[in-house]
């Protein structure tokens, strides 16, 4: 999103979260995962590329901080899961994923920056369920901006944004961009409302 | 960022871009295989035709390997019992496996050129799987894989290619694959099988009759199969002598100096104890077993990029 967001004509129409915001969305996130699931007990969280990385080590951290446990992270690339190869002009690069714990049995944290359709996390349950057959899987978003295309809905949602689909939500994290905020940008009329989502 | 074409031909006309492009893929391909499902559903729904008018088993098998793990669907033709011994032109046998539905071809054939002149005809992606004297291309990149992963870089190491340069495809490809991406390339062997003026071919590829001389510069060793059946047209006086000159095992590569870290590869099959003796091919420095499961993944690198890289659908 934010490769766009940076080179093309964009305006930034609305800041939704700023570093404060960012963070006590997460603090609740976290209470909220431990009470759910009684503890952190048999928790491995593991981020989608490239920014659900970044939001899973902090969730980690700020779970470890309330429990004493910090719960193992993994990265997640779903490129070669996705459905719309033939559609995407460019391929995206593949990521490493790396997922440094036993996926079977184990109660999954699934952390992401954005949901939209919802394609990208029915890709990115695909790509964890071919590592191993976790005990749950649960989903935590910074954003839900809805205009959702599958049947998905997060556990764990930092914000929910009502936004129409000629809108891109941005967000800013300080280890891939430098910044702390979260932006929606919106495009002149006449681009592809889905292209962003696709270049995630 | 992609591959713009339909067809992978050769690495001469590659840019580096599209070559580092492939290497970089061919790395969470490679991860995959180590993995309990080994395979990714990319490609579902896609079919691979293996046409082979040269008998292959391995590289064969790694397409089918390449194929299936992106979920693909693998038809192999074997031309012994096709139409072809009807007299079907290649031409003709390619656009009956497009219209049954081929997305990609991967042709082996003993005509130089041969997927060239398919490609221009059909519209399905050709890939070739070695013509005639001319190019190997997915050998090439798993032996350029190969060596990064070794070394961890191509740019300036000297590797020398040792044996019948003259007929080898293998070789060919990576002349132009290791001088794309900065590698220093040294052809060894007798003049009847790296003849003289070779070298003005390959910009910036050098010559040497003499292993013993250049062993201990290099920093890796492609061993190409010797073809014997050459033998028979005086290409070289003996197997005998050949080894005598030319084959590589762990006491001569002691005896003659080459850096303890060489990295010694071989396309295979091999023939033991003519180019290369066993105890080398199975030993620590050798990178022979590793050449064949990455063969597979850069495999899969090249039918990913190129599944991508057709925009006019």
């Amino acid at each position: 999103m934010s490769a766009r967001a940076a080179g093309e004509n964009l305006v930034v129409k609305a800041q939704i979260l700023d570093e404060d915001g960012i963070r006590r969305a997460l603090v609740r996130m976290a209470h909220e995962v431990i009470e759910r699931n009684r503890g952190v007990e048999n928790i491995g969280i593991v981020g989608i590329h490239t920014r659900g990385i970044p939001l899973a080590m902090r969730l980690a951290r700020e779970i470890g901080r309330i429990e004493g446990v910090t719960p193992p992270v993994g990265t997640l690339d779903i490129t070669l899961y996705r459905d719309d190869l033939t559609t995407i002009a460019r391929q995206p690069v593949i990521r490493e994923t790396k997922v440094p714990f036993e996926v079977e049995g184990r109660r999954i944290l699934l952390v992401d920056d954005v949901i939209y359709t919802g394609r990208t996390v029915r890709a990115a349950m695909d790509a964890l369920i071919d590592l191993g057959r976790p005990r749950v899987i649960q989903l935590a978003v910074l954003v839900d901006r809805g205009h959702r295309e599958l049947p998905i809905r997060p556990d764990y949602v930092g914000k929910n944004v009502p936004t129409s689909q000629r809108e891109i939500v941005s967000v800013r994290l300080r280890e891939t961009d430098g910044e702390e905020r979260v932006v929606i940008l919106e495009r002149p009329a006449g681009d592809d409302d889905r292209e962003a989502d696709r270049v995630v | 960022m992609g591959l713009q074409r339909k067809d992978l031909l050769g690495l001469e006309h590659l840019t580096r871009a599209e070559i580092e492009l492939i290497l970089e893929t061919a790395r969470p391909m490679l991860a995959v295989l180590g993995r309990p499902v080994k395979k990714y559903p990319t490609l579902r729904g896609r079919i691979m035709v293996n046409l082979f008018y040269e008998s292959s088993t391995r590289t064969r098998t790694s397409f089918e390997l390449a194929a299936k793990a992106l979920s693909a669907d693998v038809v192999n033709i074997a031309v012994a019992t096709s139409a072809v011994v009807k007299g079907e032109s290649l031409v003709d046998t390619a656009r009956t496996l497009e219209a049954l539905g081929a997305d990609w071809i991967v042709l082996r054939h003993s005509s130089s050129g041969a997927p060239h002149l398919l490609a221009r005809q059909v519209r399905a992606g050709v890939i070739n799987a070695g013509d005639g004297l001319h190019e190997h291309p997915t050998q090439g990149l798993l032996d350029l894989f190969t060596l990064l992963r070794r070394k961890g870089r191509i740019e300036g190491l000297r590797v020398g290619i040792v044996g019948d340069v003259l007929h080898s495809r293998v070789a060919r490809s990576d002349i132009w694959g290791l001088t794309r991406l900065g590698a220093q390339v040294v052809l060894i062997g007798p003049p009847t099988l790296v003849p003289p003026g070779i070298e003005k071919l390959f910009p910036g590829v050098e010559v040497s009759y003499n292993l013993r001389e250049v062993l201990p510069s290099l920093d890796a060793v492609q061993v190409l199969r010797l073809q014997l059946e050459r033998q028979k047209r005086g290409l070289f006086p003996s197997v005998e002598e050949y080894s005598r000159f030319y084959r590589l095992d762990s006491e001569r590569l002691r005896d003659w100096r080459a850096k303890p870290d060489l990295v010694v590869m071989h396309p295979g099959p091999a023939n033991l104890g003519v180019e290369i003796s066993e105890e080398l091919a199975n030993s620590p420095q050798s990178a022979i077993r590793e050449q064949v499961q990455n063969g597979v993944a850069v495999r899969m690198a090249v039918l990913y990029l190129l599944a991508g890289g057709r925009t006019e659908e």
